[in-house]
Order: structure tokens, then C-alpha cells, then sequence
């Protein structure tokens, strides 16, 4: 055992927390909130040079060949300092699979490019049935000569609108069991019949509509088997739901440490309000919240990285990670006490992105219900 | 980051598992593995000193013990195994206030003749111990005490009341903390005894949980004489001894253990029983809350390797880490147990509040005396107000609340 990050996973994180602190103060996460695209291009150009795209891409496809780990060191970052941009698109729901199960073809293709921040992906899985289950997988394929079309309506598709590709998840034959017939295909979302809207939600994080209407896209463009896409989607998943942890724990540490040196500054009754008890109490609560989501995330991760069996680690840790973050934002916001609750105040963003990530991937219930499974219920 | 055990260490984990699942078969009907079922009836008693016995004969009863004392020089994240395994199968065996707290303050702090004197007995499992700390106006706040010792000759005269003492009733010895200098106040002036629960003077009272189990006691001190060579460190300084001993590594993994047990029984009883035509275990709420408890003790499992893996790297900044991590896992452990009680209760029904005795009690009775006994633990070795107190303090750095008001730092 060894609980310890590397020498070089302290540094990654310290140079990411430097470089998101400058060139992304909460000014500017704002100011891209309210923008139509959501991302700087000038910020994304920088990420790349840092080699943040082709962070665990292998140095054939321009990558450094860092492990999982290291992604999700660079994720918690981006979740404490949160980050207006399509990288957890990009690279953790698109590049990973790609990598995993692309043919070399699609891997010279798409890669690099993803590397070197030239493109930009976003997955369309979720539906208006908005479950994560493969039930929920109604968007129609149907081959028709050497070519897949695409009928239907996604949802809650991150950064469709400023995708150059979209990895779009489709059904393409019926059967008793669900989770047969499902093909993943890779499509150009400039192709005529693509629809991106961005639908307005709370924590303004452009999650988009795309409408198929007889979408066009060539066979060499599926990724993975046809009709067993379900196997890359669970596994893409696990990486997905374990990775959005370590961004919620990123936010967590913040709007705890946020909340905490306001407890330190404030003053009631000629006292501190962290002298109080039920302040402290508020904190203590949110301190073993924030470790105890912390050691599950590492462990689930480690087991994601090791491609070792995971479906119930996986589950845990969102079913306690989202919560964590709820309750942590939400006792942040009330020790904030009415400043706290404004556009002004940078809680409300954590709290906002506390919201939107519960329900990503499953809520803590949806996960509870794998684990029940898991438990044999 | 790398979570897997050595080879070395799931062999281990297997040869315990070996063991306590043969041993535990000679556990008396309707053992549950509590500290109210170690102590309260005769029985319980004779198998917890005859898992000692049998403990001390693999050498495993001390094992975090240096050699020379009986022990093992065992790691942290060995102890963290064993501990995890003998909880899992609900045996005692290993006295929590001998093996766990006296011993490592002996080794710390006690002399020579201490040491040679205790020791080897608590590591064949023939002493057991118990703790006189608590006054019936000295709780959390122990340095209130007033139980007063006054030096005559060779001895320690001891008068006074001390409350709360788990298994006083069964314990052969007992360490007290009493105040030796009346004029001085608070933690300064007093000392730390070993006090032979058999001396004339010595009287042990029972104060019974609301189950009606025998744990806790009072104890009351009537010119008890104690040898003055059977005092831990100087006289006066005895809360040095007694911090030392409020500061031994715990990763209390075992009461995480001891749920994930109970969850597993659980399950199984949802499974095979059915209310309306259909198993427990198809009930959506029953599943959710099921699956959460899994959830919370998975959660809690990893955040005592963590304390494990900070405590033996050891440092003084890791210290500091691991105080506050072990309060929380101090807090998240016994409100794990307490959550857990109350969905058994909500699950069983009507059936949660039938005693072991019944022909009706499912899953002997564990449900029925777990949501009443689980309170005990949530005030027990420090509230769980006392360890949030202390995770402000060394987790977040925030004033010490239980300091008087004019020793805070006010406002500017």
C-alpha cells in the first residue's frame, strides 16, 4: 500500500493551481458563464501547451503518457478553482475511449489533435429520459450501405455547441436485453442534419440539445464493435463518474476553506463566528465530509487506473462524493450567512456546480440501487 | 497511489479469518460481540477471558507489543487487519483499556519496574484492566475531577467517586487519575494510579444501561490504600500521562468492522424473509437504505487506512493530520453504528424491539440491543461533541472552544 501522490503528481498540482488561479479568477469564470461559448480559446490554447490535453494520451498520439492519477490530480484542480471549459469533455469522456478502444486509424486521427487542443469533443449519451442506464438509449442508427443514420434528440450533452466531434451513443438494433444493440459512432458536427442548442441551466454550464435528423456518417467512423457499445460506455462511465468526483472534491476543499476563513474574519458580538460552536460544528461536519470523500475517490480511481472490477467502488464514491458536495456548498452558503446566497460571492458557483454534478452520471440514488445489485438485493 | 495489501498481509488476513471463524464457534448462544455481551453476563465474560487465553497462545494479543513484552512489534496496518477481522467476527479477547491504553503509556512513559511488573501478565491474558478517569461532575471536562489522594508514608490514601468505569465489575486492576495537590487547580496537581480493584476500600456499583445490560459502574474509594510505587509518572504530573494515553493511534476500524457484519447479516435476513408475498430485499426503500449503509462503511473503511498510513510514516505534522482524522473516524464510526441500528429497527418493524430470549427475535436480537447500546458509544472515549470540538481546533485550526472565553483569540 501507498497512499502517498508522487513527487511529480505535488508538482502537476502545484503548478495547476498557480496557473488556474492567474489566468482564471472568478472574474473571469463569471464573464465565460454569461458568454455564448462557455471557454477562452486563448485559455484552452495555453492548457494545451502545458500538455494538460495529452496528459495521459501516449507520446505517439502527442501525449505525455501520464497515468490516470495524474488526470485526476489536474481535475481536482480544475474543480477547486472551477473552470469554464470542455476538457472534461474533451479528454476524459472522448479521448479516453478513443484511446481504449479506437482502431489506430481513429487514433492518429483524433488524438493529436485532441493533444494539441485543436479539437474539441463532446459525448451525447443522456437523453430526455435523462437516465444513465442503457434502457435510456433511444437515438436510432440504421446502416444503410456503408453508411450509419442517425435519427433522435440528445440531452445534457456538455459543449456540443462548440464541438468539432461529438461521440454519440446510439441504439442501433432492438432486443429483450438492453444492453445489446448500442454502437458508439464518432460525428462530425458540422454534418448536415447536427442541431446544437445550449439549454440554459443553473450552473450555466452548456449542457446542449442535439438534434439527429437523418445524420449521415460514414462506417469507418464507429468506435469500438457494432450493437456491444454498451461495454465502452459502462467503462467510460466508470472513468467519467470516479472523475467528476475528484472535481468535486476539488470544489469541496474550496468552499470549505472559503467557509473556514470567513469563520476566522467575521465578527458577531464582538467575537469571531468560527469562536462559536455551532459554527465549528458546521465545519467539523464538512471537514470529515471532505476527507472521508477523499480517501473513497483515491481508491475507486486507483481501482478505475488498474482496470480492476469496479462497478460498486465506482458507485460508492458518487453516491457519497455528491452528497458530500451538496452538503458542503449548503452549510458554506449558510455560514456565508446572506452574502453568501448572491451573484457576487463565489459560493453560490460552487454551489450551483454542487447541483449540476449530483445529477451527472447517476444521483446518488441511481448509484445506491448498482450497489444494492452489487450486494446481491 | 497503490491500495493493495501485500502478499504477506492478505496471508495474514486469511490465517485470522481462519482462526477467529473456528474459535468463534465456542461463543455462548446469543453472543453479539458488544461490550455489553463481554460484560454483563458470566458467560460472556468467560468467553472473552478464554479468547484472551487463547489469543495470547498465538501470540497475537499484543501483538503491536515489542518483543521483549510479548508482542510482535506488529505495524499499524497489520493491527488495522487484525483489528478489522476480529470485529468482523465479533470476538473479544483483547481488553480494550489493558492491551489497548495502559499498556502503550506503560511503554511510553512508565518505568522499568512498571513494565515488568504489568506487562507480562496483560500479554498472557491473564489481567484485565478497567478505567477510573470520569467524576460524576468531571465528564468531558476531566480535569475537573476531585477525587482526592493523600500521601501517608509509602501510600496514597484515595477517597472519592469515580463513574462511568466499563467492566469495573469484572476488572482486576484499574488506572485512576485523582488529585494529589488540592491547592492547585485543574490539570496541574494530580497523579496517575494503578489501583488493585481488590483492595479493601473499593467498592463497585452497577449503573445499568436502558437495556438493562451490566457495563458501565460507579466506583467509590473509602481510605483505599494505594502503594505510592504504583504511580505512572511524577507525582502532580499525572495528566501528562493521561494525555500521553488519550493520544494512542486508534483507526477505530473495528467499529466499522463490526457494521459491516451487521449490514451483511442484514441483507441476508431481507433476502430470505418476505412481508407481503415478497422479500424485504425487492423493496425499493429497503434497498436504498440498505445500499447506504454499504456505502458508509466502504467510506469509513478507507478513511481508516488512511489514518493507518499517516500514523506510520509518523512525523510531528502527520501527527498533528492523524489526531484529527482519528476524531473523525471517531464521530463517522459510532454515528455509522447508530445509522445502522436505526434502519435495522425500521427495517425489522415490530420485530426490532424483540429481545434475544424470544423465539421472535430475528437475527438474535442484535437489532433490539444495538439501537439502545449504541448510544453508549457515541458519549463513550470522548463524545461525539468533545471530537468535533477537536477537529475545529487541529483540523481547521479554529479557536479551542472549551478554552475560558478570556484564553481565546477575540476580535480585533
Amino acid at each position: 500500500m501507498n497512499l502517498d501522490f508522487t513527487e511529480e503528481q505535488e508538482m502537476l498540482r502545484t503548478s495547476a493551481r498557480d496557473f488556474l488561479s492567474t489566468e482564471c479568477p472568478k472574474t473571469a469564470v463569471r464573464e465565460l458563464e454569461e458568454s455564448e461559448e462557455g471557454y477562452s480559446k486563448e485559455m484552452w490554447k495555453k492548457m494545451a501547451d502545458l500538455g494538460w490535453m495529452g496528459l495521459v494520451l501516449p507520446e505517439e498520439y502527442g501525449g505525455t503518457g501520464g497515468e490516470f492519477m495524474d488526470l485526476i490530480i489536474l481535475l481536482e484542480e480544475m474543480g477547486r478553482n472551477i473552470l469554464p471549459s470542455p476538457f472534461f469533455s474533451t479528454v476524459v469522456l472522448c479521448s479516453l475511449p478513443i484511446l481504449e478502444y479506437g482502431t489506430e486509424e481513429q487514433k492518429k486521427e483524433f488524438l493529436p489533435k485532441i493533444a494539441n487542443g485543436e479539437m474539441i469533443m463532446s459525448l451525447a449519451l443522456a437523453e430526455p429520459s435523462a437516465i444513465y442506464n442503457a434502457s435510456g438509449i433511444k437515438v436510432k442508427a440504421s446502416l444503410q450501405g456503408d453508411e450509419y443514420v442517425i435519427n433522435g434528440t440528445k440531452l445534457f450533452a456538455h459543449d456540443a455547441h462548440i464541438a468539432d466531434y461529438l461521440l454519440v451513443v446510439t441504439r442501433t438494433t432492438e432486443g429483450a436485453n438492453p444492453q445489446e444493440g448500442i454502437t458508439l459512432l464518432l460525428v462530425d458536427a458540422k454534418s448536415p442534419g447536427v442541431t446544437s442548442s445550449v439549454v440554459p441551466t443553473a450552473a450555466l454550464d452548456k449542457q446542449c440539445e442535439v438534434i439527429f435528423e437523418d445524420v449521415k456518417v460514414p462506417r469507418k467512423n464507429m468506435l469500438g464493435a457494432p450493437n456491444q457499445g454498451w461495454g465502452i460506455v459502462k467503462r467510460l462511465l466508470e472513468q467519467a463518474t470516479v472523475a467528476k468526483c475528484a472535481e468535486m472534491l476539488g470544489g469541496g476543499q474550496a468552499a470549505l476553506e472559503m467557509s473556514n476563513s470567513y469563520a476566522k474574519e467575521r465578527v458577531q458580538y464582538g467575537r469571531l463566528i468560527g469562536d462559536f460552536q455551532t459554527i465549528q460544528n458546521y465545519l467539523a461536519n464538512m471537514w470529515i465530509d471532505m476527507e472521508t470523500s477523499r480517501n473513497i475517490t483515491y481508491e475507486a480511481v486507483w481501482m478505475v487506473g488498474e482496470k480492476l472490477p469496479c462497478t460498486k467502488e465506482v458507485s460508492i464514491a458518487k453516491a457519497w462524493v455528491s452528497e458530500a458536495f451538496k452538503f458542503i456548498t449548503e452549510r458554506g452558503v449558510q455560514i456565508h450567512g446572506a452574502i453568501g446566497m448572491t451573484r457576487d460571492h463565489d459560493m453560490g458557483l460552487y454551489y450551483r456546480r454542487a447541483w449540476a454534478w449530483d445529477v451527472l452520471f447517476g444521483d446518488a440514488d441511481f448509484h445506491k440501487e448498482v450497489v444494492a445489485q452489487q450486494l446481491g438485493l | 497511489m497503490d491500495f493493495s495489501l501485500t502478499p504477506e498481509q492478505e496471508r495474514l488476513r486469511k490465517e485470522f479469518d481462519d482462526f477467529f471463524k473456528e474459535e468463534m464457534k465456542n461463543a455462548p448462544p446469543g453472543w453479539g460481540g458488544s461490550l455489553e455481551d463481554m460484560y454483563s453476563a458470566d458467560e460472556g465474560w468467560e468467553f472473552h477471558r478464554y479468547m484472551a487465553r487463547k489469543l495470547a497462545e498465538k501470540g497475537w494479543l499484543v501483538r503491536a507489543w515489542p518483543k521483549e513484552y510479548g508482542g510482535q512489534d506488529a505495524s499499524i496496518m497489520e493491527q488495522v487487519i487484525f483489528g478489522e477481522v476480529s470485529a468482523y467476527h465479533k470476538s473479544p479477547g483483547v481488553d480494550v483499556f489493558g492491551i489497548g491504553l495502559l499498556g502503550p503509556t506503560l511503554l511510553a512513559v512508565g518505568s522499568e519496574e512498571h513494565k515488568k511488573e504489568y506487562l507480562p501478565p496483560i500479554a498472557r491474558g491473564e489481567t484485565m484492566w478497567c478505567q477510573l478517569w470520569s467524576e460524576p461532575n468531571a465528564g468531558s471536562d476531566l480535569a475537573a475531577l476531585a477525587t482526592r489522594a493523600v500521601r501517608e508514608g509509602d501510600y496514597y490514601v484515595v477517597n472519592g467517586q469515580k463513574t462511568w468505569s466499563s467492566g469495573a465489575h469484572r476488572g482486576d486492576w484499574g488506572f485512576a487519575i485523582v488529585r494529589t495537590d488540592p491547592e492547585q487547580k485543574r490539570s496541574r496537581g494530580l497523579s496517575f494510579l494503578l489501583l488493585d480493584m481488590k483492595a479493601p476500600g473499593v467498592t463497585v456499583r452497577p449503573l445499568l444501561g436502558m437495556d438493562k445490560t451490566h457495563l458501565f459502574n460507579e466506583v467509590y474509594f473509602d481510605n483505599v490504600r494505594v502503594p505510592v510505587k504504583n504511580r505512572v509518572g511524577e507525582e502532580g504530573k499525572g495528566w501528562d500521562v493521561t494525555k500521553a494515553m488519550m493520544n494512542f493511534e486508534r483507526t477505530n476500524v473495528g467499529m466499522i468492522f463490526t457494521v459491516k457484519r451487521g449490514l451483511e447479516d442484514l441483507i441476508e435476513f431481507c433476502k430470505e424473509t418476505k412481508r407481503n408475498g415478497e422479500p424485504l430485499a425487492k423493496n425499493p426503500l429497503i434497498r436504498n437504505k440498505l445500499a447506504q449503509i454499504a456505502v458508509e462503511v466502504e467510506v469509513g473503511i478507507a478513511l481508516a487506512y488512511r489514518i493507518a498510513w499517516i500514523q506510520e510514516k509518523g512525523g510531528p505534522a502527520a501527527m498533528v493530520e492523524a489526531g484529527a482524522l482519528a476524531a473523525a473516524s471517531k464521530v463517522y464510526g459510532t454515528e455509522l453504528n447508530q445509522r445502522f441500528s436505526y434502519v435495522g429497527h425500521q427495517i425489522l418493524g415490530p420485530y426490532g424491539q424483540v429481545k434475544k430470549e424470544s423465539k421472535w427475535a430475528p437475527l438474535q436480537g442484535t437489532i433490539e440491543s444495538g439501537f439502545q447500546q449504541v448510544q453508549g458509544m457515541c458519549i463513550a472515549m470522548g463524545t461525539s461533541e468533545v471530537q468535533r470540538n477537536t477537529i475545529a481546533w487541529l483540523g481547521l485550526g479554529l479557536p479551542r472552544s472549551w478554552d475560558e472565553v478570556f484564553k481565546r483569540p477575540m476580535a480585533k
